[in-house]
């Protein structure tokens, strides 16, 4: 990923911003142009609290180069408190450790690098909620 | 008077055990533990790094605070493994906790010092009332060459202090530095790993540093180490902060509850601030805390704190440094180890 959308992108990857529908309320995440449940265009930013439960998962055993060093690793879909669902890893813990519906929150993590001399992309994974 | 409104300190989930470390380099492990009084340190997962250790402790602080992010005017990060050269760890900070833009950030470097250094710069801001609250932090992922002693104690982990003058939790009631130049440890450009002068790193070096500015800030306040409820210095290893303490006239009890390092190994710049938060987690209103840091180069920041009523209607609002110690602890062999810390040579990079 090049460094001008890697920094055009800080507001969902680093502070999880989402929009709200000020029509129909709906939460959209990341931000759209025009609402797809009422095609509304007005919405206000609101900022996704962090927590969620784990709606499906599967592990990578196999990984792309730059993630190697990681796998076996975890990629789950994750539904929010505010109802959008998103993509990202649950670290911290072994695969078989994952269970449906199983409380996560969001932590703020290296994402990946392009190589040594590259950026070092900040985002948010899934840890499992343990209390 | 200004002090801590809001405090929070992290460290990673995974562990490797001293004896594991021994065992590798044909070492005696039950030589090593008793010399060093160290059971396990911490060990960064591969997508950890000292930004990241950052925000998770500031979080727990400005929970702790009950503020808003954008209240903060400055924002310091204090620690010898900054992820770049060159760009500020501290951006990536404020832009992700919503501090800023209007803040001012700066990284700080001072070996295992850097970190009461941004604590000390973000009090002084708020007590000289240039801004409402100011942010000071203390984290690494402190390097150890493979087979080095160093590689038995440096760890990862970290602690954030908000500071400010209304809703104060502790306040800061005195405060000293004494500084010198002492070649004891140091890396250079780079290098991936520290030197260090051996047993010149003791006497010359972190006890000079730490009595120094030890008997400068009682001195200061007048005040007597009977006085203290909590002592915390600079932990590079178990003996030393023990003998610190002794030399200064501290009992062993005084020291205990900030005394870390032998479930976390020596996080260097996050050293003595994680310490000062596992007393934070306990301390009483009223309750004295005595802290010295040490930075090798060589200097020691001493603070004394006093909490107030606040702080037990803080405490709980996050989690707590001994509970994070104990909790989902994931234990590494060397091998694993290895590959956590990049010690491994790649045929191409990864």
């Amino acid at each position: 990923m090049k460094s001008p959308q890697y920094t055009r992108e800080i507001p969902q990857r680093y502070r999880l911003e989402a929009q709200k529908c000020k029509q129909c309320g709906k939460i959209h995440f990341p931000p759209r142009l025009i609402c797809d449940a009422c095609q509304s265009r007005d919405f206000e930013d609101v900022h996704l609290a962090g927590k969620g439960r784990v709606l499906t998962w599967t592990v990578i055993h196999v990984a792309p180069a730059k993630f190697d060093l990681e796998a076996p690793y975890v990629i789950a879909i994750v539904e929010m408190e505010e109802g959008v669902r998103l993509t990202c890893q649950v670290v911290d813990c072994n695969p078989e450790e994952l269970a449906l519906n199983a409380p996560v929150e969001m932590v703020f993590r290296r994402i990946q690098e392009d190589g040594q001399a590259d950026i070092i992309q900040y985002g948010h994974k899934a840890v499992l909620q343990r209390e | 008077m200004a002090g801590i409104v809001g405090y929070g300190a992290y460290v990673p989930c995974y562990r490797i055990k001293a004896e594991d470390i021994a065992r590798q380099w044909g070492g005696d492990p039950g030589a090593v533990k008793r010399g060093l009084l160290l059971e396990e340190k911490t060990v960064p997962g591969l997508d950890e790094d000292t930004i990241t250790i950052s925000v998770q402790a500031t979080r727990y602080a400005l929970q702790r605070a009950g503020i808003s992010p954008a209240e903060i005017g400055a924002a310091y990060i204090g620690s010898e493994s900054h992820p770049y050269a060159v760009k500020p760890s501290g951006t990536v900070l404020i832009d992700a906790l919503g501090i800023g833009p209007e803040v001012h950030v700066a990284d700080y470097e001072f070996a295992c010092k850097a970190g009461t250094e941004a604590m000390f710069v973000a009090w002084s801001h708020v007590q000289a009332g240039h801004m409402k609250y100011a942010l000071g932090i203390g984290a690494d992922t402190s390097q150890g060459a493979p087979g080095d002693a160093l590689e038995y104690t440096a760890s990862a982990g970290g602690a954030a202090f908000i500071m400010g003058k209304e809703n104060v939790a502790a306040e800061i009631l005195e405060t000293y530095s004494f500084t010198t130049d002492t070649a004891d440890f140091w890396r250079k450009e780079h290098e991936y790993y520290p030197q260090h002068a051996g047993r010149f790193t003791g006497e010359p070096a972190y006890f000079r540093h730490i009595e120094g500015a030890g008997r400068g800030i009682l001195e200061k306040s007048g005040r007597k180490p009977e006085d203290f409820a909590y002592v915390v210095f600079h932990m590079p290893n178990g003996k030393f902060p023990l003998r610190a303490g002794k030399l200064l006239g501290f009992r062993k009890e005084q020291i205990e509850e900030g005394w870390l390092v032998n479930i976390m190994g020596n996080t260097y710049s996050g050293s003595s601030p994680t310490g000062l938060a596992a007393i934070l987690d306990v301390a009483k209103p009223g309750d004295l805390i005595f802290m010295v840091s040490f930075g090798s180069g060589a200097g020691s920041d001493a603070f004394i704190f006093q909490a107030t009523k606040r702080l037990p209607e803080i405490q709980s609002k996050a989690p707590g440094i001994r509970a994070i110690l104990g909790e989902n602890r994931r234990y590494l062999d060397y091998g694993q180890y290895a590959k956590y810390r990049r010690k491994i040579i790649f045929n191409s990079p990864v």
